[in-house]
C-alpha cells in the first residue's frame, strides 16, 4: 500500500457540470480540500490552488487548464491522479450517471488492533477525500452506449479493496449481468485492504464470480488499468476483461517492486511494472491517453454489444 | 533434536531427560523406581504439551504451519490418497515443481488431487522455489481442474505456500492475470471442489487454487490476506511486530471458523501434525471424505449456486436504509 508521491489539486469534488465546462475558479475555501500527498513546503511560494508542479516535466501548471486537460500535464503530456467524480465526469454524458449504493460504509469487523485503529483510519479518509469508501459504482451513458461503469479513487485508503469496494463493485456487475449492460471498471489500488484481513482477500473470489456470470452472458467488460494497480485487485478483476486498457505511464503490477528486489536479489529491467512494459509483455491490449478515453471506450464497446439493445430502459 | 519452536522447549527439555533415563537403565539399576520415573516424564510431557497447544498465540500458530517438519503436500499424497500420478506442465511455458497435481484415488473414489509443494532441504527448496508458485503453476492447476471437469472428477486442492512468487519472471508472465482467471474458472468448475490449508495460507497465491464449494483449514495453519510480517512492516513499521499482526489479522483456524471465512478446522494431534504425521494424516482425510460426500450430493446446478452464494455472502459493510420506503430503487441516486 504505498502512497502516491503525486501532488494532488482537486478542484471540481463537488462540481455538477462537466469537467470540459471547468467553472470559474472559485476560493479555495468553498472546497473542502484534500491535504493527501501536499508537500507543505511547496505552499510557502505558491499560491494555493492555483498552480500545480508537473512531476514529471516540473512545468508549473495552471490548474484550470490542468482539469480542462484531465490532469494531464499540457508540456509533458504526464498522467496526474485524478479523483473518481472527475473521471466520471469526464465519461458519460451530463446528468446520466445514477450513483448505486453511496452510503455504503466500511464496518470494523475485525476490531483492527494496530497503531491506529481502522475506524479512525476511515474516518479520515472520508474527510479528506470527501468518499465514502475508494470506489464510485453506477449506471450511465457513455455515448450511445448504457454503461455500468465502477471507478476507484486511490485517494481513499490507496484505494485498497475491503468488503464495501468488493460488494459495490459485485452489485454492480451483477446489475449489468440482470439488465443485459456492458462493463468498464476504472481501476487504481494498492491491493487487498489489510484491516478487513480475509474479508477484503475474499472480495477477490466473489468479485471474479459476478464476473464469470457476467462473461457467461455474452457481456462485455473493459478494464481500464490506470496508475497505480497492483497486488489483490490485479489479481482479480482487474486482469478480467475482455480488453485491458492502460493508461501511459502507469505503474501496474503484482507484487510491489522492492519486495521483488529483496526477494530475488536482481535488478529490475528498465521499465519494470509500466503500462508500456506490460503492453510489450502482452498483457494490455493498448494504452490509451486519458483524453481519448472516453471515445476510445464507445469504440469498443461499438464491437462488443451489437447484440445489445441500446436503449434499454434502465430505471 | 532439530527444529525445535521456542515454546516447544519445555517438552524438548522433558524428552532429554527421558531418553537420558532410558540410556542408562544399567548405571541407575539400584534404582527400582526407574520405570515409575520414566512413565512419570512420559505424562509430564503429555501434559506440557497439552498445556501448551491449548494457549497458542496465533504467531505460535503462524510458526507450528511453518514448522520445517510439517507435512507437505506431497506426504499426504502419500498417506491420504493412494495411486497418486503426476502430470505436469501448464502446456504453454514450463512445468511449475512448487505445484504438484494429478490424478489419484481417495479410497475408491478417483480424484483429481493439487496442491503448492515446499522443499525439505535447500536442494529441494530450490526445485519447489519454497512453495511459491510462477503463474506456471496456477496455470497447470487449472489445466488439471479442466481436465478434471471434463471427465467428471471431484477436485481436491492442498495450499501449503507463503505466497505466489515475488519474481521478474513471475511478474512479466502475468502471475496476477493467471491468479484471477483461476478465481473466475473455479466459480464455473461443475465438478465438486474442496480445498484445504495444510500449512501457509498466504494471501492471493493462495487462493489462487482455493475457491472451492468447501474451504476447510487444519488446525495448526493459518490463512492471511497479507503476511503477518508485511502487514507489520505496513502497519507498525517494523517486521519485528509480526506477533501483534497476526493477532490482529484473525488469521488462525478458531477466528477464521468463527468470523465464517473457513467450513471447518482438520483438527490435528496434540504436538501438531508434525509431530504425528499419521494422526494428522487419518484426520485430514476423514474431513475430505466428509466434505466430499456432502458436496458430491448436490445436482451440479445446486453445487454451483450455493459455491457462488457463499463467495457472494463474504463481506461486512454498513447501508443507511432508503430514505423513503415506497422507493424500491437501489438507493438515492446521485446524479453526477
Amino acid at each position: 500500500m504505498a502512497t502516491t508521491t503525486f501532488v494532488k489539486k482537486t478542484l471540481g469534488l463537488n462540481k455538477t457540470e462537466g469537467t470540459n465546462k471547468s467553472p470559474i475558479l472559485k476560493p479555495e475555501s468553498t472546497f473542502k480540500k484534500p491535504k493527501l500527498g501536499v508537500s507543505q513546503s511547496r505552499k510557502k511560494d505558491i499560491p494555493e490552488g492555483v498552480w500545480t508542479k508537473c512531476p514529471k516535466c516540473s512545468a508549473m501548471l495552471y490548474d484550470k487548464e490542468l482539469d480542462e486537460n484531465l490532469k494531464v500535464c499540457y508540456h509533458c503530456h504526464f498522467h496526474l491522479p485524478i479523483t473518481a467524480r472527475e473521471r466520471i465526469h469526464s465519461l458519460v454524458e451530463t446528468c446520466s450517471f445514477e450513483e448505486m449504493d453511496a452510503s455504503m460504509t466500511s464496518v470494523d469487523i475485525l476490531q483492527f488492533t494496530g497503531v491506529t485503529s481502522y475506524v479512525s483510519k476511515l474516518e479520515a479518509y472520508q474527510n479528506s477525500t470527501g468518499l465514502k469508501d475508494a470506489v464510485i459504482t453506477g449506471v450511465g451513458k457513455l455515448g450511445r452506449h448504457r454503461l455500468a461503469l465502477g471507478v476507484m479513487d486511490f485517494t481513499f485508503l490507496g484505494g485498497s479493496m475491503g468488503s464495501v469496494v468488493g460488494e459495490k463493485l459485485t452489485r454492480l456487475i451483477e446489475t449489468a449481468t440482470d439488465k443485459g449492460l456492458p462493463l468498464a471498471i476504472i481501476c487504481t489500488s494498492g491491493g487487498a485492504r489489510m484491516y478487513e484481513g480475509m474479508f477484503s482477500l475474499m472480495q477477490m473470489a466473489k468479485t471474479s464470480a459476478a464476473l464469470a456470470y457476467h462473461a457467461k452472458k455474452k457481456l462485455p467488460y473493459i478494464s481500464v488499468l490506470t496508475h497505480p494497480t497492483t497486488a489483490g485487485v490485479m489479481a482479480s478483476f482487474a486482469t478480467l476483461g475482455d480488453l485491458i486498457i492502460a493508461e501511459p505511464g502507469a505503474m501496474i503490477g503484482f507484487a510491489g517492486p522492492r519486495v521483488i528486489k529483496d526477494t530475488t536479489q536482481a535488478e529490475l529491467p528498465p521499465g519494470f511494472q509500466t503500462a508500456e512494459f506490460l503492453l510489450d509483455h502482452g498483457l494490455i491490449d493498448a494504452i490509451v491517453p486519458r483524453k481519448e478515453l472516453k471515445e476510445k471506450l464507445g469504440f469498443y464497446l461499438d464491437f462488443m454489444s451489437q447484440s445489445q439493445s441500446q436503449d434499454t430502459a434502465v430505471a | 533434536m532439530k527444529h525445535q519452536l521456542d515454546f516447544e522447549k519445555p517438552i524438548i527439555e522433558l524428552q532429554r531427560k527421558l531418553e537420558e533415563l532410558k540410556k542408562h537403565p544399567a548405571a541407575n539399576d539400584i534404582d527400582i523406581k526407574l520405570d515409575e520415573e520414566i512413565r512419570r516424564i512420559e505424562e509430564k510431557i503429555e501434559e506440557t504439551r497439552k498445556q501448551i497447544y491449548s494457549e497458542l498465540t496465533p504467531w505460535q500458530r503462524v510458526q507450528l504451519a511453518r514448522h520445517p517438519r510439517r507435512p507437505y503436500t506431497i506426504d499426504y499424497l502419500k498417506t491420504v490418497f493412494n495411486g497418486f500420478s503426476e502430470l505436469h506442465g501448464d502446456r504453454l511455458y514450463a512445468d511449475d515443481h512448487a505445484v504438484v497435481g494429478g490424478f489419484a484415488y481417495l479410497d475408491q473414489r478417483k480424484v483429481m488431487v493439487m496442491g503448492t509443494q515446499k522443499g525439505r532441504d535447500t536442494k529441494e527448496n530450490i526445485l519447489r522455489n519454497f512453495g511459491s508458485a510462477h503463474p506456471e503453476g496456477y496455470r497447470k492447476a487449472l489445466r488439471l481442474m479442466r481436465l478434471a471437469d471434463k471427465f467428471r472428477l471431484p477436485i481436491i486442492t492442498l495450499i501449503d505456500t507463503a505466497g505466489a512468487y515475488p519474481g521478474i519472471g513471475a511478474e512479466e508472465r502475468h502471475i496476477a492475470e493467471a491468479i484471477a482467471v483461476n478465481l473466475r474458472e473455479m466459480v464455473l468448475l461443475n465438478v465438486p471442489i474442496i480445498a484445504v490449508v495444510i500449512g501457509e495460507g498466504g494471501s492471493g497465491g493462495a487462493l489462487g487454487i482455493g475457491v472451492a464449494d468447501r474451504v476447510l483449514i487444519m488446525e495448526n495453519a493459518y490463512y492471511s490476506v497479507i503476511s503477518p510480517e508485511g502487514c507489520a512492516a505496513v502497519l507498525w513499521k517494523d517486521r519485528a511486530a509480526a506477533a501483534k499482526a497476526a493477532e490482529a489479522l484473525k488469521i488462525t483456524p478458531k477466528d477464521l471458523h468463527a468470523l465464517g471465512l473457513v467450513d471447518g478446522v482438520v483438527s490435528e494431534p496434540i504436538g501438531g501434525a508434525h509431530n504425528d504425521p499419521e494422526g494428522a494424516a487419518a484426520s485430514l482425510k476423514a474431513q475430505i471424505t466428509l466434505h466430499l460426500d456432502e458436496v458430491a450430493a448436490f445436482k451440479d446446478e445446486t453445487r454451483l449456486k450455493l459455491r457462488y452464494e457463499k463467495y457472494r455472502a463474504y463481506g461486512h459493510f454498513l447501508e443507511k436504509p432508503p430514505v423513503s420506503a415506497v422507493e424500491p430503487q437501489p438507493l438515492p441516486a446521485t446524479v453526477i
